[in-house]
């Protein structure tokens, strides 16, 4: 009994091991699957005339060009609000807020801006972009909802950052008579920097790759050209694989693989940017 | 020069203030246009009717049942999926795997969370249901099941980001404390620091939860969209469809200001609701948990 219970646990300890060690991989491996599938079944639709031609023949030849840069333009135009906003209303929690009952009545509106499923940021869009201030169907009122569907994953990194920036490099910078705001801007966003960065590429990307917020505020079918204002609707790469993989009858089934890998290609940049900043921010740091 | 810096810097602190303050604006300002315009379907339609077995909006059939068992079964499904292997693998890039595969794992998971969901939806649609069709031998692969896969897929990066949080916070001492008595790391991870850090973890599969709930495109895709009642086991392998596949799916085509408008956006005020609920809990929780923390150290 004394000598057999020892083994037992150890036994149990390497089956335990071995069964969470390919819980992970089986977590893990889809994914690696799923980008090298696309990968394989995409490339062969990759030519210079899918990037930059026109889709014609009710889509099914051609190429994607305008939902490239429409996807680059909703990227932009999401870019333009949200990056700002959120980085101030991070350096608001950060450096200004205390822990009040309003303070924390902000976090809890981030942690649900957060939650709100992306189809209902759509109807929000809708109802006060596309319809209230009579944007109409656009890239403006697109970028705006997508704006603040991106909001909460800007502040919560930048803030994050921000916060990790020791205290004693604020207190030197004021005591060597550095307004808060100067302190704020030369040090400490400073040194925060590479770690807001990867917040709103990841925020961004998310941004480029939803589909549903721009259902009904900005995104079209087919456009026969380009947008020329930010009042013009657009297509974009997500709604138009949906489109071309759901809703277009005998669609060439490389078109529709063509089109996913450049969405993944487009979304995985922006993912490697962030890891790669991060990573050498990490290794750079001195504090 | 002296006087034109205070100006500037009251002026930018103005600023960053109203910045932090717009996140508070935004959650009333789409709780609003949610009100705004869902609160008319109580005049329009009888909530008899509106929880009606019967999804039929050409008719004037308005029964929102179907719709939330389907959101229901199929973000059941999810949890199923995304709570044991989320938390896996969260245990085991925190506790087990030695630091070059964490530096490995961590990012591919991370990008799992990037992966738009038309592109999981897309392969659903091609890949997946056909598989399962095949494999389950059912008339058709577009169902519950394969949406419940999918999303388990989607919800396993939130899942597994928050647990591993919490399981990291946990203090190294707990882990040393339970070593030294004698107990393997594998008694030590169950019986010390997987309770340690309950409550981040229920935060974590409560979070998962709510973002399984609110996906969209890639259950549109392959849920087959047949809103029918889904209350047995069986439902599973039957095609359903989900309350933000039916916005997303009717929106489009409905004239505005009509009553069908007015359902959708009441469909969406029980998502905002539902999702306010989910974090709000969520995140007492964890307010909960560091009250007692306060509590055991003070």
């Amino acid at each position: 009994m004394k000598g057999a219970l020892p083994i037992n646990r150890h036994v149990a300890q390497r089956v335990g091991f071995t069964a969470i060690t390919l819980m992970a991989f089986a977590t893990v491996l889809p994914i690696v699957a799923v980008v090298i599938y696309i990968l394989i079944q995409g490339l062969p639709a990759i030519s210079l005339e899918f990037l930059t031609g026109f889709p014609h023949d009710g889509m099914r030849a051609g190429g994607i060009l305008p939902a490239i840069i429409g996807t680059i333009y909703l990227t932009v135009g999401t870019a333009i609000f949200s990056v700002p906003l959120g980085i101030a209303a991070a350096i608001y929690l950060s450096e200004y807020a205390s822990d009040t009952p309003l303070t924390r009545t902000i976090r809890i509106a981030i942690i649900n801006l957060a939650g709100i499923p992306s189809v209902v940021y759509g109807l929000f869009g809708l109802g006060l972009f596309v319809l209230f201030l009579n944007f109409g169907t656009s890239i403006l009122a697109a970028s705006l909802t997508l704006s603040i569907m991106t909001l909460p994953v800007i502040i919560s990194t930048a803030e994050e950052s921000l916060r990790s920036v020791p205290q004693a490099f604020r207190t030197v910078s004021i005591s060597l008579g550095a307004t808060r705001w100067q302190t704020i801007r030369r040090i400490v966003l400073k040194e925060a920097l590479p770690g807001i960065l990867t917040g709103v590429i990841l925020g961004l990307e998310r941004a480029a790759g939803e589909t549903a917020p721009i259902l009904f505020t900005g995104a079209a079918f087919f456009l026969p050209r380009l947008p020329h204002t930010p009042f013009d609707a657009t297509m974009a790469l997500p709604y138009h694989l949906f489109v071309i993989s759901t809703q277009v009858p005998e669609m060439p089934i490389q078109i529709q693989y063509g089109t996913a890998l450049v969405l993944l290609v487009f979304v995985l940049t922006m993912n490697l940017i962030a890891t790669v900043i991060r990573s050498r921010a990490r290794a750079k740091r001195q504090w | 020069m002296e006087k034109s810096l205070n100006w500037r810097e009251f002026v930018i602190t103005r600023l960053i203030k109203a910045s932090g303050y717009s996140a508070i604006l935004f959650v009333a300002l789409i709780f609003f246009f949610l009100v705004r315009e869902g609160i008319p379907t109580f005049k329009e339609v009888e909530a008899s009717s509106l929880l009606n077995i019967r999804w039929y909006p050409i008719e004037g059939h308005f029964g929102i049942l179907p719709l939330i068992t389907g959101s229901l079964i199929v973000t059941i499904g999810a949890g199923l999926v995304a709570v044991p292997f989320g938390i896996g693998t969260a245990v085991y890039i925190s506790e087990i795997a030695p630091r070059w595969m964490r530096e490995i794992l961590k990012p591919l998971v991370e990008l799992l969370g990037g992966l738009p969901s038309v592109v999981l939806g897309f392969l659903g649609f091609l890949v997946l249901s056909p598989f399962l069709r095949v494999f389950l031998d059912l008339p058709t692969g577009l169902t519950a099941l394969a949406g419940s896969l999918l999303l388990g897929g989607i919800a396993v990066p939130t899942v597994v980001s928050v647990a591993e949080d919490a399981l990291d916070a946990v203090p190294r001492a707990y882990r040393e404390g339970a070593w030294a008595l004698g107990a393997t790391r594998w008694q030590t991870i169950w019986r010390v620091t997987f309770p340690a850090a309950r409550s981040g973890v229920l935060t974590a599969v409560m979070l998962g939860v709510g973002r399984a709930i609110g996906e969209t495109m890639t259950v549109m895709m392959v849920t087959g969209n047949a809103p029918v009642l889904a209350v047995k086991l069986g439902s599973l392998f039957s095609p359903v469809r989900t309350m933000t596949a039916t916005i997303a799916a009717e929106m489009g085509e409905v004239a505005n200001g009509s009553t069908h408008y007015h359902v959708l956006f009441f469909i969406g005020m029980v998502l905002f609701l539902i999702s306010l609920g989910v974090n709000i809990a969520a995140s007492s929780v964890v307010f909960r948990a560091k009250k007692r923390a306060e509590r055991i150290l003070s």
